[in-house]
């Protein structure tokens, strides 16, 4: 009985950084950028849920609403001043002023809100499914957890397969310039794309600081890292991609601390992704792309 | 062109301003007590507590004394090795004679040498690794502790829990990527199996690590009475919180590090119920020298001081006794303080808010720990 609360924990959080990834993946997809300022963004999300509920005590619903808006509006904002202007430069400059971004976030929180950490009340009520007699217990945050990432990715596939905007984003993700000739304009595009990442990073912090209910200035980075490391599994740029890569690493990384060794366990998880990559270059569920030479 | 050279103008006299200001500050008629803590940065919580203490303490002297007594200056670290030797830096050149040394043991041990070879004396309030009063084969003679060592505290908790009976089987979750932790764990181990505990569970994790319920598992598993949580509060928070949602209800047991969690913003405090702590310092015991501390402490700056502001406190209280008894003076070399200073810190005994100490001559205090457990949301002294 125990493998089964280990594998749910684990499930609940692989949710988590499966959540995460999909921003990651989405933002890599189409605009061919790492975006490492992502964990922040989610820091940011929790600070303002945080505010929310237990300042001005809002529901939870509207808390969460906020802290969406908040996020988007910080997303577009970060791509228009940080990111746009580098359209053209080379890659390596991108990826620099991204990492510069999640500082600049990073101690401008710990500027307006202290390193100090909050406690972060959970959106819903705290307690557990018991299952057997109370032999497995499965609590309701990770319940919520794991069907609000199956919802969001469900609901993310049939908008990028089904939608006018959705088909300009795969456009992009193919061929920018080729896009741009065809009408599309490539600039709202991205800017849509960080909008979502950054909706979806708003409610992974949420659900983030509901399950592990610490807030601080720094909380983004670790999840961020680790949900990058879930998205690269899974083969970056692919949606389903980024829930199996996530689902994989949580329970990886839970299965190896109950059964192998705590110490050993974010070693184990980064052994298994070189196999995985060694094996298969682009990710579990990767395309290969054929460069024409 | 004109514009420019009005602001060259303006440039150059503010430096000039600047320098002037560098310069009166030389010659003045008290002992320069420096020291360095994180005021920025994730540590900055302990190291804004331990400036603000040390500078009542100051201010209190200098009301007693009727003239400025002590000067205290105080350097922002970022409880970074890298920046610390620039604190140190920028302290000798304003003249420190004696020092506080450093808030945290990362950032004092890249200073311990320098402080040695330049003869300062440096008492930490709260840096409580054994290098900085010991490099592995010398002994810092200048260098002296105001908080107990990291392997006293896991030594005095088992003997704790063991002397109590508050469990015979106990679990550790420790943070594997810092010193304070590991070394308290590893004393703890050594301790519990000396005085019969059972260690039946050793888990460890990272730091920012967000996830404990595969560790609490293991050691609710093994049939773990008793968690021993030699960590940080913020940890502790999440791991209460862990344990809370999966109904596993063990006695909890912390150190120092666990000492703040009350304070932890928007912290429910019946999750802390029941949960014992190691420390010196109880800001709600009602001895008439703790009681003054807090109410002038929170009256300067709105909050509750924890257990660095209160060894903060005492250590410049601690160096102010041992000024008196010395006949230290303002116009001595730091050198000859610092001999005066190892005399006294060697041979007195100092009755302080966290305890009355005695000091080794490696530097170590003596002073019996206190441990309090959490009822109703405060510390209440447990027997």
């Amino acid at each position: 009985m125990y493998f089964i609360t280990y594998l749910i924990s684990g499930i609940g959080l692989g949710s988590v950084y499966a959540l995460i990834a999909l921003g990651y993946t989405m933002v890599y997809g189409i605009a061919k950028m790492l975006n490492f300022a992502h964990g922040d963004i989610i820091m940011i999300g929790a600070y303002v849920a945080f505010f929310a509920l237990s300042r001005f005590n809002v529901p939870a619903y509207l808390a969460v609403l906020l802290s969406v808006v908040v996020c988007i509006a910080l997303g577009i904002t970060i791509e228009k001043l940080a990111y746009k202007p580098l359209r053209k430069a080379a890659s390596l400059s991108v990826l620099i002023t991204a990492i510069g971004v999640s500082y600049f976030l990073e101690n401008g929180a710990q500027l307006l809100w202290t390193s100090s950490p909050k406690m972060f009340s959970s959106i819903i009520k705290s307690g557990a499914l018991e299952l057997f007699d109370g032999q497995l217990s499965i609590s309701y945050i990770t319940l919520l957890t794991i069907a609000t990432c199956i919802l969001i990715m469900i609901a993310l596939t049939y908008f990028i397969n089904n939608t006018k905007t959705g088909s300009a984003m795969r456009a992009c993700s193919e061929d920018k310039g080729a896009a741009s000739l065809m009408g599309i304009n490539v600039n709202r595009t991205i800017s849509i794309t960080f909008a979502i990442g950054s909706g979806l990073a708003a409610v992974a912090a949420v659900l983030l600081a509901s399950t592990y209910p610490s807030v601080y200035p720094t909380m983004g980075s670790m999840p961020g890292i680790k949900a990058f490391t879930a998205a690269v599994f899974g083969g970056v740029g692919s949606i389903p991609g980024a829930l199996l890569g996530g689902l994989l690493l949580g329970v990886i990384e839970t299965l190896a601390k109950g059964y192998i060794s705590t110490q050993l366990s974010d070693a184990i998880v980064f052994a298994v992704l070189i196999i995985v990559l060694l094996l298969k270059p682009t990710g579990i569920l990767g395309k290969k792309k054929s460069e024409k030479v | 062109m004109k514009k420019n050279n009005v602001i060259k103008v303006v440039v150059v006299t503010m430096i000039l301003a600047l320098l002037a200001g560098c310069g009166a500050k030389e010659g003045s008629d008290s002992i320069k007590i420096g020291g360095s803590g994180p005021l920025t940065g994730d540590a900055a919580v302990y190291g804004i507590d331990v400036m603000n203490a040390a500078q009542l303490a100051v201010d209190e002297i200098n009301a007693k004394e009727g003239k400025e007594y002590f000067a205290f200056k105080m350097e922002d670290d970022a409880a970074d090795p890298e920046k610390s030797p620039i604190a140190y830096s920028t302290l000798m050149d304003w003249g420190m004679q004696v020092s506080i040394y450093t808030v945290t043991s990362g950032a004092g041990l890249a200073v311990a040498e320098d402080y040695n070879n330049d003869r300062i004396f440096a008492l930490t309030p709260s840096g409580s690794n054994t290098g900085l009063i010991y490099n592995g084969k010398v002994n810092y003679d200048n260098a002296f502790q105001v908080c107990f060592t990291d392997p006293n505290q896991g030594r005095a908790s088992a003997d704790y829990i063991a002397e109590h009976k508050l469990a015979s089987k106990v679990a550790v979750i420790y943070r594997s990527d810092d010193d304070y932790s590991k070394s308290i764990y590893a004393t703890f181990v050594e301790e519990a199996a000396k005085v019969g505990l059972e260690v039946v569970s050793e888990t460890s994790f990272l730091k920012d690590d967000a996830d404990y319920s595969a560790q609490l598992l293991e050691a609710e598993k093994n049939g773990a009475e008793l968690v021993f949580l030699p960590i940080y509060y913020q940890p502790a928070s999440v791991i209460l919180t862990q344990a809370n949602n999966s109904g596993y209800a063990p006695i909890f047991f912390g150190v120092d590090g666990m000492d703040g969690i009350l304070g932890l913003d928007g912290f429910k405090a019946e999750l802390a119920e029941g949960v014992y702590l190691l420390t010196p310092f109880a800001a709600d015991a009602t001895d008439d020298a703790t009681v003054h501390f807090v109410t002038a402490f929170k009256e300067a700056y709105g909050t509750v001081p924890t257990q660095f502001a209160a060894d903060a406190y005492d250590a410049v209280y601690a160096i102010y006794q041992a000024c008196k008894a010395g006949n230290v003076t303002p116009d001595m070399a730091a050198a000859d303080i610092c001999d005066i200073m190892i005399d006294q810190f060697t041979t007195m005994e100092y009755p302080g808010l966290t305890g009355t100490s005695r000091w080794a001559v490696n530097g170590e205090v003596n002073k019996s720990p206190k441990a309090v457990i959490i009822n109703n949301g405060v510390y209440v002294a447990a027997e």
